[in-house]
């Protein structure tokens, strides 16, 4: 397996298709994350589709149709093991209201940015939990460090979505 | 680095007509999103199938990673070895101390067979549907639902108890044609019928959704719990077979006891699936008019 050279600054852009498909298929992947050989007693796994979705909305906006996480969503949900429409919902919110954001706040850094995935993270689990979960359940804990730990991989994410958009995705050879 | 204005479209009305398109799409997907949501809240099992489907490709997946693990973690009976000479020691020894109550035990054993055919007490046999390992688990999200790698082609069906070597795992949720989805214990919303193996007393066992469970007694309130007290399934309700090791307490409580399953959930290795202990009740015939 190689991975393919970083693209010369003078050769043809990427297409936006490509780059769009392969976006889909590392937020797919992601979400398949969860069907690692582990029976959880916990929550402890971070919701990975969602941090790959918004890795690639923090970094290129113009990509998606703001529709785009019905889809995403939905297979999401078909996997998680939440209501099923919960993701569905829940991620089209967070990209309308991260238009709304841009629209706003034109000039960001990475700093801003990390701090509205951690906002979209939290509300997307705080929401999903109420959803998905009666009240009584003690799962507050874990979901509060479930979400304290997505947040920390965000950077991750964003570095995984630059790379796949810069190199493309790996390829055998 | 300033971002691209993708949405601002100018004086462009197609642009326009895409963008305003576009957010009445992602609208009506939240829409959709939350209906399915209240669909699947009120009536869970409507999307089985659909899960089922899903499930029937990505259930070879992690079969194939449990497989993996498997291997990877054999090495550890290597170690075994050394140290070997002593440990038959102690165990050479321990089996002479409960030689006695073994046998005491096999000669309660006889008692009990002869008395119960005295009394002609007629059992019902639990019967084991499929042997069938659990690959993977809903470890993101906050219900407690594992993958069971057989469906309704081994005979798996909705409803049915699905137990461990060391004591009861849940119950099967959703079954397509060759994967399963078990509600397991620890769900906060399992509820299984128990009883204290000390005294018979009768109580209930749900899940908290932490990894622990919550025991109260069904029969009166303020009724102590000690840690150590182990209950087994009752059989009431007729879905779990009798006798099966469910939970054992952790601190002494009063009201509601905090437990531990009996079956160690990251241990699962192959699960049994029974059928149900007594069968459904027949739907009572339509009143004639």
């Amino acid at each position: 397996m190689s991975r393919a050279p970083r693209q010369s600054p003078f050769a043809e852009p990427r297409s936006a298709r490509a780059r769009m498909i392969a976006a889909a298929l590392s937020i797919t992947a992601a979400s398949l994350l969860t069907l690692v050989p582990i029976i959880a007693t916990v929550p402890y796994l971070p919701p990975f589709g969602l941090l790959m979705l918004l890795g690639w909305r923090l970094r290129a906006g113009e990509l998606f149709p703001t529709w785009a996480p019905v889809p995403l969503g939905l297979f999401d949900d078909l996997l998680s093991g939440q209501p099923l429409g919960s993701a569905m919902a829940l991620w089209t919110i967070t990209v309308i209201v991260i238009d709304i954001i841009d629209s706003r706040l034109v000039w960001r850094d990475f700093w801003q940015d990390w701090l509205i995935a951690a906002g979209a993270i939290a509300f997307c689990l705080i929401v999903a939990r109420l959803v998905a979960t009666p009240i009584r359940a003690h799962v507050d804990t874990v979901m509060l460090f479930q979400i304290l730990v997505a947040a920390a991989l965000y950077p991750l994410a964003a570095h995984v979505c630059a790379r796949i958009d810069e190199r493309g995705t790996p390829r055998l050879r | 680095m300033a971002p691209p204005l993708s949405r601002r479209t100018g004086f462009s009305r197609r642009a326009q007509y895409g963008v305003f398109i576009g957010y009445v799409a992602a609208a009506s997907g939240v829409l959709v999103g939350a209906v399915l949501v209240l669909l699947s809240t009120f009536n869970p099992p409507v999307f089985a199938t659909m899960r089922s489907a899903v499930a029937e490709i990505t259930t070879p997946i992690s079969s194939g990673f449990a497989g993996v693990r498997r291997a990877a973690t054999m090495p550890g009976g290597l170690s075994d070895y050394f140290g070997g000479a002593s440990e038959i020691r102690a165990l050479k020894e321990q089996l002479r101390q409960e030689h006695a109550i073994v046998m005491r035990a096999r000669m309660i054993n006889a008692e009990n067979r002869r008395l119960r055919a005295l009394l002609r007490v007629r059992d019902v046999e639990t019967t084991t549907v499929v042997a069938a390992r659990l690959v993977s688990s809903t470890a993101a999200s906050t219900r407690r639902f594992a993958t069971l790698n057989a469906g309704n082609r081994q005979g798996v069906a909705p409803g049915q108890p699905v137990r461990g070597p060391e004591g009861l795992i849940g119950r099967v949720l959703e079954a397509g044609p060759n994967a399963a989805r078990i509600l397991l214990l620890t769900d906060p919303e399992s509820i299984v019928p128990v009883r204290r193996t000390r005294d018979g007393l009768p109580a209930i066992v749900s899940g908290r959704g932490d990894g622990q469970l919550d025991i109260r007694s069904a029969s009166s309130a303020n009724v102590p719990f000690r840690a150590g007290d182990t209950f087994v399934t009752s059989g009431t309700g007729g879905l779990y077979p009798p006798n099966i090791p469910v939970a054992r307490v952790l601190a002494d409580s009063g009201d509601t006891a905090t437990a531990r399953t009996l079956a160690n959930p990251d241990s699962l290795d192959f699960a049994i699936v029974q059928r149900p202990f007594l069968s459904a009740l027949p739907r009572p015939a339509p009143v004639e008019r």
